[in-house]
């Protein structure tokens, strides 16, 4: 298998900056090599698309470009996948679970983390760095190893020998998603402290001493000067988890209470594994799934990346 | 899905914002009181209790379990000592996992990073330089199953008939015949790896792109009047520059790229030589039943990531010394 | 069902999710093929399993769309008269959806196994049968099939459907106009395909693409051939009681190989198998483009819309013949039900799901085939599974187990599989690919 060389562009590109790059470059080779990944990029979004509002019988025939020279279009597939009561339709019940999953499961690690996040970097005490570097440490520990300790604890409870600490949670149906929010919490947490951290690690710490100074309390620093500052950084981490929780495939179906509640991205998973006879719908049941994230994270982009960078760009 | 389900959820969600908050408020209580006595131990005891207790129960005691069930054999009744990472470097299945992953982690990174940069200091300034930025950051919102989803009407094959993957439909113009590119090794590790990179540029381009307009023109300006060319300053000034968030990047797409499952599952569920770590620790505890091999498989994982850590550590020491 | 639409619809409306304004009006679902007959309705025919109100059994299976839903309309009646919800779930992911579950302590009621290997892991939890659906079983099926659902001597499991595996697909008319015979045995079939090709047609059309499972129709081919070199030796193989190299092994691969690397009878040459999706392997024999297509009985369901699958239609199915004469078998597949709770509305839901009543209704209500004693096959929806029904039913056929599904994992669903591959692609010899196949079966 031969490596791939990086694009020779890289190394005839001069520097940044508006006009200069202009005239610093062949100007011309610039503007086609970006115009090229821009649409290399967008093809296949778009192809999607167009697949889902084809009748299901063209699908299966012809491949979606041959769309511009033969226009055909339905939103019958639309509407079997979000409201028909046969298996592989009604998806509005799920596109319902995962809001109903992503609301507690983005609110939740975000406010634990920046809770978190500000001990770590404002509260002095004994063994501080080395409990960072563990939360840090545990951004890679792969979530499908916690899926079954982590389940048995809710059906199981948590006993030390005969000593019950916690008897099992007893949910059934729809509030199993209770569970689905812990988990998604728990995972989500070790990210958003680290990011957190290098943000609220950067805040002036005059302002800090100030506050002090003035005899503000811990808690009264946190609520009236960290929080204010930090709000770029906690939308940046609640737009990361809002997406990391939307598109989750795992954690829903394993912790839910079967398939009345299981999220979205879930029920897609299941309909691309195997490539059986409900995939003429998959063009449209995926574009139920992924116009929600697109559409938040078009237009919060800006949010999105002011939080990370002022975070993580330093750091 | 009927009126009662509905309200079966939002009542829900309503019960569990309501009760999130009162927690929240019953341990904002705790965190004055403690603060007004003034220990600062006790107050960020409070501030950490909810996040070290979740991260213990959900991620601290799985992991030591996993290194644990390592050592044990398939149904963990066994204790075998180092056979299961014997197996893990000797298996040609298990070696091939490996040899994968290590493609993936050097290769996604690399050419990710590289791209975001490149399309950033080419979009910079650039008229619509918003729109360029919006159309290649899109795929970081898709999820990877619905990626996985996008690139199989990519690259589907039809042996004979018309073909509805886009690009056998272009070789056929070409007027060769189709290939079944998905299951063809080596190159479906190369094809996989382009749904990973083809989500992760967007990341590499907005972040990089936020810190050219960081460099301070001076010093490029400075650099031109001694006469350097277009590709010095680049190297010499810009990319030094911007040599944090260029880590940044590297290290958060080595990180998704080392964790990826989804996109192997969804696309050849790890045959055909395509299997990787993330996806091969889930399939052999999971699906071959073999809890020992996986929690391996999950440890190798683990393994792969301690230069990073050790990495970050010393930046982190580092930036503390700078600070003072 | 338009009640449930139109309650649809309106939690749509209130939901304030502007997704949900697409099209409230439209479409009726396609007509399902089958329905519930009318001795099924009656609520007398479920006194017996007693009144459970508000309890719900949960299910758990690999069947999904609309197979699930001729399932669940099967089902139907016994909850609604004797109260007990089934909560029926499809998954994609059975295999490590059970897993996780098992051990997360989360276990559905009711798991439909569709591999007998892989319940056999879940032992320790299963809950044995009861003396009911133990006499159920017994009533309703073979010996051979009660010891797949029996795990060291305890019986667990009675099946869910049956599947005819040992078929050879191939057009009646084109058989009658040039006047072959269906042929009884394995010499038989290599004669006629001898002649078939002197006649100037590709005896054989062969698809083993399959994704990621890609290989596994060739696992069918060898199971077949050494089903009817001895059911002994059969036995012994998925048992790996002889090792997967052994000679008898390696020299049915062969044999399968008589077909198979035979550039003389493969539609468009042996090079194309292992790269034409096995969904569209037979489609050339509509075109007369070739004669036959070694395929289970489910692939009736499988022909392009418009096709005949019938004896006097366009396509239809003849039983794998024999190698040695006398003998009378059958390959074939199936869900086991098996459960993980001992409540006694789960024990009511499996005894309805082992007796006549529902295994007659659900094979009325779409394509299904089934082998338990009791039930008709002319009931079928479809001419092929009321075939594969009788042949099913039938006590003096001696079935087996397709025997990837009953090997571990490693070798069942994975080298197995790429095994075929290599080897149709000529890659590897049939000893070398039995060698390797040999070498990941786990210890």
């Amino acid at each position: 298998m031969s490596v791939k060389t990086e694009p020779e562009a890289v190394s005839t590109i001069g520097e940044s900056r508006g006009e200069r790059i202009r005239r610093l470059l062949s100007s011309r080779l610039a503007s086609a090599f970006a115009v090229g990944i821009a649409l290399i990029w967008t093809i296949p979004t778009a192809g999607l698309f167009i697949s889902s509002l084809r009748p299901e019988d063209d699908i299966r025939a012809t491949g979606w470009w041959t769309f511009f020279g033969d226009p055909s279009f339905t939103l019958e597939t639309y509407n079997y996948v979000l409201y028909s009561t046969s298996q592989g339709g009604g998806l509005i019940r799920n596109l319902i679970n995962t809001v109903v999953i992503t609301i507690p499961g983005v609110i939740i690690p975000v406010t634990f983390a920046a809770l978190a996040a500000y001990a770590l970097s404002w509260i002095q005490f004994k063994g501080r760095n080395l409990l960072y570097i563990g939360i840090f440490t545990l951004q890679v520990v792969p979530l499908q190893m916690a899926l079954i300790p982590l389940l048995s604890f809710f059906s199981k409870g948590l006993a030390i020998g005969p000593l019950t600490l916690m008897p099992a949670w007893q949910l059934t149906g729809v509030q199993t998603i209770v569970q689905v929010w812990i988990a998604h919490s728990i995972f989500g947490l070790p990210l958003a402290i680290y990011l957190l951290h290098n943000f609220m690690r950067e805040l002036p710490t005059d302002v800090m001493e100030a506050a002090r100074i003035d005899g503000a309390s811990h808690s009264q620093i946190f609520r009236k000067v960290v929080l204010p500052l930090v709000t770029p950084a906690l939308a940046s981490i609640g737009i990361f988890q809002f997406l990391w929780v939307w598109n989750d495939f795992l954690v829903g179906r394993t912790f839910g209470g079967g398939e009345a509640t299981r999220p979205l991205t879930a029920v897609l998973g299941d309909m691309a594994g195997t490539w059986g006879f409900g995939w003429t719908r998959l063009p449209a049941a995926a574009f139920v799934a992924i116009i929600v994230p697109l559409l938040v994270f078009l237009l919060l982009q800006r949010y999105f990346v002011r939080g990370l960078l002022a975070g993580s760009v330093k750091g | 899905m009927n009126v009662s389900q509905l309200t079966d959820r939002f009542g829900l969600l309503a019960v569990g914002l309501i009760a999130f908050v009162v927690v929240m408020l019953a341990l904002y209580g705790l965190a004055e009181l403690a603060s007004r006595r003034n220990r600062s131990r006790l107050v960020a005891s409070v501030f950490l209790f909810p996040a070290v207790l979740f991260l213990l129960l959900g991620l601290v005691y799985p992991a030591v379990r996993t290194i644990v069930m390592s050592f044990y054999s398939s149904d963990g009744s066994r204790f075998v000592w180092l056979d299961n990472y014997g197996w893990a470097l000797s298996d040609p299945d298990a070696v091939q996992t490996l040899i994968n992953t290590a493609l993936w982690i050097i290769i996604v990174p690399a050419l990710s990073t590289a791209l975001g940069l490149v399309y950033a200091v080419l979009i910079d300034g650039r008229r619509g330089e918003r729109t360029y930025k919006a159309l290649v950051f899109l795929p970081m919102g898709i999820s990877f199953v619905g990626a996985s989803i996008i690139w199989k009407f990519i690259y589907q094959y039809k042996a004979t008939g018309n073909q509805i993957g886009l690009m056998n439909q272009v070789v056929v113009w070409f007027g060769a015949s189709p290939i079944n590119w998905l299951n063809t090794f080596p190159m479906n590790n190369l094809l996989l790896m382009v749904v990973l990179i083809w989500i992760e540029v967007g990341f590499a381009t907005v972040v990089l792109s936020a810190a050219l307009k960081g460099v301070p023109l001076e010093i490029i300006e400075a650099a031109r009047i001694d006469g350097a060319s277009p590709a010095q300053i680049f190297w010499r000034v810009t990319v030094p520059s911007i040599r944090s968030a260029i880590v940044v990047v590297a290290v958060t797409v080595f990180i998704a790229t080392l964790k990826l499952f989804d996109i192997v599952r969804a696309m050849t569920g790890g045959h055909h030589g395509t299997d990787v770590l993330a996806h091969n620790m889930w399939d052999q505890a999971f699906r071959l039943g073999n809890d020992g091999r996986g929690a391996t498989m999950a440890v190798l994982l683990f393994l792969l990531v301690v230069p990073v850590v050790i990495y970050q550590v010393r930046n982190m020491r580092r930036q503390e010394l700078e600070a003072r | 069902m338009s009640k449930t639409r139109r309650l649809m619809c309106l939690a749509a409306a209130t939901s304030a999710l502007a997704l949900a304004a697409a099209a409230c009006g439209a479409p009726e679902e396609e007509e399902s093929r089958g329905e519930v007959p009318a001795e099924a309705e009656d609520c007398a025919n479920y006194e017996q399993y007693g009144s459970f109100d508000g309890e719900t059994v949960s299910i758990l299976g690999s069947i999904r769309d609309a197979e699930a839903d001729e399932m669940v309309e099967a089902w139907s009646f016994f909850e609604e008269c004797t109260g007990i919800t089934i909560d029926y779930e499809g998954s994609g992911e059975f295999e490590s959806d059970m897993k996780v579950r098992v051990d997360g302590g989360n276990a559905p009621d009711i798991a439909l196994f569709p591999q007998p290997g892989l319940m056999e892991n879940f032992a320790d939890d299963l809950v044995p049968a009861s003396d009911e659906v133990n006499s159920l079983a017994t009533e309703g099926w073979s010996e051979d099939w009660l010891q797949y659902g029996t795990i060291d001597d305890t019986f667990y499991a009675p099946p869910n459907s049956g599947n005819a595996k040992s078929f050879i697909w191939y057009s009646p008319s084109f058989f009658a106009d040039a006047g072959y015979e269906v042929p009884a045995t394995w010499d038989e079939l290599i004669s006629l395909s001898d002649q078939i090709a002197a006649d100037g047609v590709m005896p054989w059309c062969v698809g083993f693409e399959s994704g990621g499972a890609t290989g596994w129709p060739g696992t069918d081919w060898i199971e077949d051939i050494v089903l009817r070199e001895g059911t002994d030796l059969y036995d012994q193989w998925v048992n790996h009681e002889i090792p997967f190299n052994d000679p008898q092994i390696v020299a049915a691969i062969e044999k399968a190989g008589e077909v198979l690397l035979n550039e003389d009878y493969i539609y468009g040459g042996t090079d194309t198998i292992s790269s034409t999706p096995f969904q569209e392997g037979g489609y050339a024999i509509l075109d007369g483009e070739c004669a036959m297509h070694r395929q289970a009985s489910f692939y009736g369901a499988m022909w392009p819309g418009g096709t005949t699958v019938a004896e006097d239609g366009d396509v239809f199915a003849f039983r794998f013949p024999e190698s040695n004469e006398g003998d009378n078998t059958m390959l074939v597949g199936g869900e086991f039900v098996a459960a993980f709770n001992d409540s006694e509305a789960v024990e009511a839901t499996r005894q309805f799901l082992a007796s006549e009543l529902y295994h007659n209704t659900r094979l009325q209500t779409g394509p299904w085939s089934t082998a338990h004693q009791g039930v008709d096959p002319a009931n079928a929806t479809t001419p092929i599974n009321e075939f594969a029904t009788e042949i099913l039913t039938d006590p003096a056929v001696t079935v087996r187990f397709d025997g990837s599904d009953l090997m571990p994992g490693e070798v069942g669903a994975s080298s197995f599989w790429t095994g075929m591959v290599q080897w149709v692609d000529g890659e590897k010899t049939s000893e070398q690919v039995a060698d390797d196949i040999e070498n990941s079966w786990p210890n």
